[in-house]
This record gives structure tokens, C-alpha cells and sequence, in this order.
């Protein structure tokens, strides 16, 4: 982490937060966010997602550390203060209010102007779709048309970050799709920092810049989601993040960028040393099932393989997906395209695989 | 067929109902599914109602019943009642001999059946001091100077003595008709035969006032067929207005006949009058004197007294419900039997104990005085007036408020506080603007529940209220346990009634009926 940063326009150093000063929910949290950056924390239940977003909305307070946005420490600005858009998870419409109410309180405390305000309105409900809505109360739109008034509402007062917990939570996958696709649109026609919170991995890799994945109070990675997915910094992240084949072993030669494991049950395989230092060290390799191969002629010289017995031939369409058998497990799943000449293993037949040592990933164990 | 349900979801109604599966049209089927639903609901409260229609309902209609109904004067005294259509009521002058003697024949009866005491008490809620003349009245009408009629009758015939000769004459229509007064008093007092006395008719002596009777219908000139032909013409008499005169001189006051008149319908608007401080007078409606005046400023005491106790009910209440809908639940917890104690706690009990703590030698001022707030000789009167039932009902309604203001404020969620602070409002205007208007069904309901049961509360005024601070409830108990006017008490009741349903009626135009929510 550079805190030295000057572009750095959110920052957390060192924050650590306990609710009952026993356990600490957020852990040694460092993150540093440049304007303009669309974030998103991945992480499962309880990880302390939310209270991250709570603590830098100014609804808890950090019980060690510095939040510090554009550049100036946060710790003693009352919420009302810091200019912070916030999308919650049930959207937290004012239901005694019409739409364009809710959309015209944050303007009203704003102190603007009546027909400023109309102006802004209608400008935040077209940017949303929801232009023909103004009039009606929360209660009688949809659960996806809330959620667009919800967006509106954090925007027309144009903050400079915005935060979302996990907004897309409560809808159904196709509204979802749609909404994500509208809310990057958003974020970067207008430039706006954001801040979002979800635990649908595709949703955070589809729509992020960077994407930090949370485990039990801490930031395991930081990385754009294509690094996520390709480099898994540690084994959580890799299993998290995507489907995921794991073998555990002992490393029994490290030479450079590539080292040999030996599994469990005897076998040998190529793997990089990822975190990973010398020889004896426990590991879990993780592959991932588009990165194997059963092809001999496209494995390298050399290469250790392994025998496989198929268990489960699965027909999805685009790709198949096939179960096998190998070292002792039997969830090992591989995913190949359905392209002409591809091969259509059946259940029962015996094959090799292998990989590449850079697609095979030795990790803690 | 599957395509063309899809088609008629999607497509403009057409004209023409709706057609259910069956056939029938898709309202009368949903109606009658409605029905059979209706009818099991109606089987599970029926006990209840039941219970309730019996034991609550019926009573009260009675109750209100008896704030109209008057009978008594008519059934008391029927055939005054009847003299009395021709007295003109504004005239100075007290009615004739003819009012006199039918009051005469009135009273004797009903004082055998010892009726006349009770009259007198109800004419004395409309005109004091009437009770004691009916009772002097009636202790002496026995001894009026009438059985010079008898001895004349029985003198001029001994037949007239003989009651089986009276008896076969009162068979016959023909005598019966041309004797109507004679008729009418032979039959009441075969009545107090039988009735009072437990006697046989035919046995024992007739009273004076049916030969009095009879002495009336044979001086109008009736002419009977088969009696003794007697001339009464030459007979001694004796004015019934002088001896009633005589024995109570009230008798000559206007004022009494007035009344009387006035109340001898079946029903009457008297009690409804009376209870605003208005009464019968005999050119109509007329305001009693100021110095009777007394339910109007009642009613108006009870109305801002209960007002200002379900105010100060929500000033204190309102922070509790915030506290106990806010707070962890454990703690809510404990909180929440602190403000279900004083219901475990008899009411006595509580208001008792206001009563040691507001006292002048009480607590509060013992402790004012002890800080140097309140000078020694200048303790503050907080008991026995206003300000003592105020704070002892304040009190001990504050559950009712708070309750209703908790089941709503818990249904608030935080994040709509949380919401309007990151739209950039303070702390005051986020709960101004967002979380007061979402609890205004909690403080609706708790109002509500407040002073509809301020408005009728009893116990606690009557013994903390003096007489400063009491309630029309307590002159209704008055009323009903000590005056026995129960009439009067009814319609303080109806008026009461009737101001709570405006209330909840003026409520509901103002704020909205559905805007009053007692949890979920
Ligand atoms: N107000 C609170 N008081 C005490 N503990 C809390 C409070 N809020 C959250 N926690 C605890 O802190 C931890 C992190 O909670 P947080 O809400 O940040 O999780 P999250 O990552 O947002 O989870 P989810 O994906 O389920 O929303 C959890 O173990 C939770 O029980
Ligand atoms: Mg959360």
C-alpha cells in the first residue's frame, strides 16, 4: 500500500473495529481507492463487508485506525457531513413519501432552490428510467423499480462516492443483469467513486475495477477480477472465487517458477510456487477446470500426468462438464468447450490429464 | 383454450362479465367462496358475541333507554295527569277543584301501593323540595274529610254499604258508563283488595274515595239505572283543593303544576336538559339559574384534562417507545416489565401512593422544601386539584400509550434514519421528516386508547381530584349510587358517548382511521 498516494481518494490504514470488544470484526483493514475507481467487496456472511461501508458512511466509528477521504481523516465528521451517497440493501425508501419526495430530500436539507430541485429530479429519475414514476409511493413500484429510485436517490445530490450494500441482493437474476449492466453505466458516465458491497461473486468479477474478497475481517486479495480469478492469491480466494479443483500435497522441488508436488496419494504433478518458499512445505494446488487437459499432444515435454477415471459426463450447452475420479478424489470436475472435434468422454472410460505448470497453483495449505 | 385465457389476461376487458370455470360469472363465485369464509369466522366469535350482547350491550342499551323514559308520572298519577291536559301551564293560578279530586283519588291509591314516595323523588330532580310535599301529602290523604260522602250514601241508602251490592252494580255496563269516576275508583280499589291488602272484596268496607266518586258523577248530573235513586243535591260537601291546600300549602305553587305537567308524557328530553344545565320551563328550553350550573363546565373540565393527560402521555411516552424499539433486546427487556409493573400493582394502590407523595406533608414537598425550591409555609397544592389527577392518570395510562408506540416504532427499520443522514440531514431533521411521520399510527393509537379511557376514568379522580379535578364520570357514579337519578346518569353517559364518537369521527377526518396501527 502506498499511503503516500495523492490520488488516493478513500483510504483505510490499519482499521481495525469491534462491536463488543472481544472479537474484532474488521481486522488491520489498509485499502486505498484512486478517484473514480468502481470497488467492490467480495466476501462471505459475516465477513464485515457492511461494517467497512458503515464505518466509512459515519454509522460506526473505527475503534482503531484512520479513514481518510480526500485525503482529510473522516473519524469526527458526523454522517450527515461527509456527502456520501448510500444504496442499502432494502433500499430504505421513505414510504410516507412519493418518489420524487425521496428524491427531493437530500436537495431540500441542501437548502436548493424549488425549481432547481424539480430540474434535478427529473434529471436523476430519467437517468434511471423512472421518469413517468414520480408521483407514486415506494410502496406501489417493484421490487426492481424501488431499487432504481434507491440509485436515484443517492445520486441527485451528486456525492463523490457512493456506497452500495449489496443492492441487487433481493431481485431476480435477470433484473439483476440488467441493473448491474445500468449501474457501471452510471458510475462511469458520471465519474463517481463507488463503493459496493455483494456476495454474488459474477457480480463483483462483471462489474468492478478492483475487487477486495473478505474473510473474516480481512482483505485476502485486492486485484482486478481477471487477476482474481487467474492469480488466486491464497487458497480461500481461489476457492471462492470461480469453480475450483484443490489437491493437497507436499512441495518436493521448487526450481524457479515451476515446482513439483507430490499429492497425497503418491502421484506427482507440476505446479507454480505461489505462496509456497521450500521443499516439505504443505500445499493445496488449485487448478481450475478449463485449465485441464486430456490431450496428450498439448501438454509439454515431460509434463507429469495423472490417471483419471470419468465419473460424470455433463452436457451444458456451450461446454461440457465432466466429474472424474482422480488421486483419491472424486469431485474433480473439468469443463471443456463443446467445439467440433471435441472429445465426448463417457462414464467409466480411463484418461490422463495434465496441465501447464503456470495454470496449476501452489498455495498455503 | 390455453391461449385464449393468456389473450383475455393481457387484453382490454371486454364487455361482459368475467366467467369463472364453471360458469357462473367470476364474481358470484368469489362471493360465494367469500361467504363460507365469512360464516366460519361468525361461528368463531359467535361466543364471544354472544357473551357481549348479553352482558355489555344490552345493559347499556337499557341504560340509555332510561335517559328518555318517564312513565312514571302517567303510571303514578293517571287520572291527574289527564285533568291537567286542560290547565293551561302558564296561567298564575293553581288548577280547579276537578285537578284536585282526581289527584285526590290518584294519591290514596298510590299510596297504598306506597308509589307516591317515589314520584316525589323523581319530580325532585326537576324542581326541589317537590319529594316532601308528595310524602306529607300522602302520610294525611288517608284522614281528608271526604267520609262525610260515605255516611251520607250509607244514610240516604244502606244498600251503599253492602260491598256485594257494590259489586253486582260494577257488573253491569250500563251502570259502568254512566258512573266513569265511580267505575274507575271501584276497580283501583278492588285492586288494593287483592293486590295489598290481600282481602276478598265482597267482604270488607268500601273507601271513602269511591263514594266521593260517586258523589262527583252523580253531581255532574249522571242519571244511573239500577242503583238506589238518590239526590245529592241537598248533600254536605267538601272542597278536595281546600284540604289539600290545607295540609301543605305548596300546593297552591304554580311551580309544582308546571312540573307535574310538564312531565307527565311517556318521554322526556328533562334528563338531556338537565344534563346540560338547561331545563323544562313552561315556555319551552330555558338555561337553569347560574348558580345550578354545573355539568357543561364538567364536560369542558373532563375534555382538557383528558387532553392534557394524553398529551403529557405522549411527551413521556414517546422517548420510551424510542428506547424500547432501539435498544438491544435484552435491555428492551427490562425495560419493558419496568413499564408493565404498574399494571401488576393494584390502581388503588398506585393512586393511594400519589396521594402520600403529592400530599402537602408529602414526599415531593417534603423534598422541594428540603432543597429550599419551596418555602416551608408556601407548600405546593398538587393534590386534590387538577394538577393531582392529572399526574396520577398520567401515570397510570402511560402504559397504554407507550405500548402502541413501541409496537409501531419496532417496525421502523434503523436504516430509514440511516438513509436520511447520508442524504445530508441532522440528526433533528432526520427524525423530523422520516421517523415522526412513520410513528404518527403509534401515537394515533395510543391517543386514542389514552382518552377514551381518560374521558370515563373514576377511581383515580374521585380520590385524587378534590373538587377541582373530578370528572363527569364521578357525578355519573353520583348519580347512580347515592341520588338514584339514574335517568340523569343515563343521559351524562349518552353525552359522553356521543362526544367520544365525534371525536373518533373527527379524528378519522383529520388523520385517517388506517393511520392508527397497534403493532406490525
Ligand atoms: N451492531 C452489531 N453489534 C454486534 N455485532 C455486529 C453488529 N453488526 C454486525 N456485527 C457482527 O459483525 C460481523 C460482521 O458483520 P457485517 O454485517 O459487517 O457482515 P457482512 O460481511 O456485511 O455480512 P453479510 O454478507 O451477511 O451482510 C458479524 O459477525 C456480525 O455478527
Ligand atoms: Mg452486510
Amino acid at each position: 500500500m502506498d499511503h503516500g498516494n495523492d490520488a488516493a481518494f478513500v483510504e483505510f490504514e490499519r482499521v481495525q473495529k469491534s462491536y463488543d470488544g472481544e472479537t474484532l470484526v474488521v481486522k488491520d483493514l489498509n485499502l486505498s481507492m484512486p478517484k473514480g475507481e468502481f470497488l467492490t467487496m467480495l466476501g462471505p456472511s459475516g465477513s464485515g463487508k457492511t461494517t467497512c461501508l458503515m464505518m466509512l458512511a459515519g454509522f460506526e466509528t473505527a475503534t482503531h485506525g484512520d479513514i481518510r477521504l480526500a485525503g482529510k481523516p473522516i473519524n469526527n465528521i458526523p454522517p450527515h457531513k461527509r456527502g456520501i451517497g448510500m444504496v442499502f440493501q432494502n433500499y430504505a425508501l421513505f414510504p410516507h413519501m412519493s418518489v420524487a419526495e425521496n428524491l427531493s430530500f437530500p436537495l431540500e436539507v441542501r437548502k436548493m432552490g424549488k425549481s432547481e430541485r424539480e430540474a434535478k429530479i427529473k434529471r436523476a429519475l430519467d437517468m434511471v428510467q423512472m421518469g413517468a414514476f414520480g408521483g407514486r409511493r415506494p410502496s406501489q413500484l417493484s421490487g426492481g423499480q424501488q431499487q432504481r429510485v434507491a440509485l436515484a436517490r443517492a445520486l441527485v445530490f451528486e456525492p463523490e462516492l457512493v456506497l452500495m450494500d449489496e443492492p441487487l441482493g433481493a431481485l431476480d437474476k435477470q433484473l439483476r443483469e440488467t441493473l448491474q449492466f445500468e449501474i457501471t453505466r452510471l458510475a462511469h458516465n458520471l465519474g463517481i467513486t463507488v463503493v459496493y458491497v455483494t456476495h454474488d461473486q459474477t457480480e463483483a468479477l462483471t462489474m468492478s475495477d478492483r475487487v477486495a474478497v473478505f474473510e473474516a475481517g480481512k482483505i485476502q486479495q485486492l486485484a482486478p477480477p481477471s487477476e482474481l480469478y487467474e492469480k488466486p492469491m491464497n487458497s480461500f480466494v481461489a476457492q471462492f472465487i470461480g469453480e475450483n479443483n484443490t489437491l493437497e500435497g507436499k512441495v518436493t522441488q521448487i526450481d524457479g517458477a515451476t515446482c513439483t508436488v507430490q499429492l497425497d496419494s503418491g502421484d506427482i504433478i507440476d505446479a507454480m510456487p505461489v505462496n509456497v518458499s521450500h521443499v516439505g512445505e504443505r500445499t493445496k494446488v488449485s487448478i481450475r477446470p478449463e485449465r485441464v487437459e486430456f490431450n496428450k499432444s498439448r501438454l509439454r515435454e515431460g509434463a507429469h500426468t495423472l490417471k483419471a477415471e470419468v465419473l460424470e459426463f455433463i452436457y451444458m450447452g456451450d461446454i461440457f462438464r465432466t466429474r472424474l475420479r482422480v488421486a483419491g478424489t472424486d469431485d474433480f470436475v473439468i469443463k471443456t468447450r463443446n467445439a467440433p472435434d471435441q472429445v465426448r468422454l463417457s462414464p467409466g472410460d480411463q484418461i490422463e490429464i495434465g496441465w501447464l505448470a503456470e495454470d496449476c497453483r501452489a498455495l498455503d495449505a | 383454450m390455453a391461449d385464449a385465457t393468456a389473450n383475455g389476461l393481457t387484453a382490454e376487458p371486454k364487455s361482459g362479465p368475467m366467467m369463472a370455470a364453471d360458469g357462473r360469472t367470476l364474481k358470484s363465485s368469489l362471493n360465494r367462496a367469500l361467504r363460507r369464509e365469512k360464516l366460519r369466522a361468525l361461528a368463531l366469535i359467535a361466543p364471544l358475541l354472544i357473551f357481549v350482547l348479553v352482558t355489555f350491550v344490552a345493559p347499556i342499551v337499557d341504560m340509555l333507554f332510561r335517559s328518555v323514559e318517564n312513565q312514571i308520572v302517567s303510571e303514578t298519577i293517571p287520572r291527574t295527569v289527564d285533568a291537567l291536559a286542560d290547565w293551561d301551564a302558564t296561567s298564575t293560578e293553581a288548577p280547579g277543584e276537578e285537578v284536585f279530586a282526581s289527584l285526590y283519588t290518584d294519591l290514596v291509591v298510590a299510596e297504598e301501593y306506597k308509589r307516591h314516595t317515589r314520584l316525589g323523588s323523581r319530580l325532585n330532580y326537576e324542581l326541589t323540595g317537590i319529594s316532601s310535599v308528595f310524602r306529607s301529602t300522602g302520610r294525611s290523604i288517608g284522614r281528608f274529610d271526604t267520609d262525610i260522602y260515605t255516611d251520607q250514601f250509607i244514610a240516604a241508602d244502606p244498600a251503599f254499604e253492602d260491598p256485594t251490592q257494590w259489586s253486582s252494580w260494577m257488573a253491569d255496563d250500563g251502570l259502568r258508563t254512566a258512573l266513569p269516576l265511580t267505575a274507575d275508583a271501584y276497580d283501583a280499589w278492588v285492586g288494593i283488595m287483592v293486590e295489598v291488602k290481600e282481602d276478598d272484596p265482597l267482604e270488607e268496607d268500601i273507601y271513602d274515595f269511591v263514594y266521593t266518586a260517586l258523589y262527583r258523577d252523580l253531581a255532574a248530573g249522571a242519571v244511573p239505572a239500577g242503583m238506589p235513586s238518590i239526590d245529592v243535591s241537598g248533600f254536605e260537601t267538601v272542597s278536595l283543593r281546600e284540604l289539600f291546600i290545607d295540609e301543605d300549602d305548596a300546593w297552591m305553587n304554580v311551580e309544582i303544576w308546571q312540573t307535574i305537567k310538564t312531565y307527565s308524557p311517556s318521554y322526556t328530553d328533562g334528563y338531556f336538559l338537565n344534563a346540560i344545565d338547561m331545563r323544562n320551563g313552561p315556555d319551552g328550553a330555558e338555561w337553569r339559574p347560574e348558580n345550578e350550573q354545573l355539568y357543561i363546565q364538567l364536560f369542558i373540565r373532563t375534555m382538557w384534562m383528558s387532553l392534557a393527560i394524553t398529551g403529557s402521555c405522549i411527551l413521556l411516552g414517546y422517548p420510551i417507545g424510542w428506547l424500547l424499539a432501539n435498544l438491544p433486546a435484552r435491555t428492551a427487556n427490562v425495560l419493558m416489565i419496568l413499564v408493565l409493573l404498574p399494571f401488576w400493582t393494584s390502581l388503588l394502590v398506585r393512586t393511594s401512593a400519589w396521594k402520600v407523595l403529592l400530599q402537602q406533608q408529602g414526599v415531593i414537598n417534603d423534598i422541594l422544601v428540603w432543597i429550599g425550591l419551596v418555602a416551608d409555609d408556601n407548600r405546593l397544592v398538587m393534590i386534590n386539584n387538577a394538577t393531582g389527577t392529572i399526574i396520577a392518570m398520567t401515570h397510570i395510562l402511560l402504559p397504554f400509550m407507550i405500548l402502541p408506540l413501541y409496537s409501531v416504532m419496532r417496525t421502523i427499520p434503523p436504516s430509514y434514519l440511516r438513509a436520511a443522514k447520508s442524504l445530508g440531514a441532522t440528526n433533528w431533521t432526520a427524525f423530523w421528516r422520516v421517523y415522526f411521520p412513520q410513528s404518527v399510527p403509534g401515537i394515533g393509537a395510543g391517543s386514542i386508547l389514552v382518552f377514551i379511557l381518560a374521558i370515563g376514568y373514576y377511581i383515580t379522580p374521585e380520590i385524587v381530584g378534590g373538587t377541582k379535578g373530578v370528572f363527569i364520570s364521578n357525578r355519573i357514579a353520583y348519580h347512580i349510587s347515592s341520588s338514584l337519578n339514574w335517568g340523569l346518569a343515563a343521559a351524562l353517559g349518552s353525552i359522553l358517548l356521543i362526544l367520544v364518537l365525534a371525536l373518533y369521527w373527527a379524528y378519522d377526518r383529520l388523520v385517517g382511521i388506517d393511520n392508527v396501527k397497534l403493532g406490525g
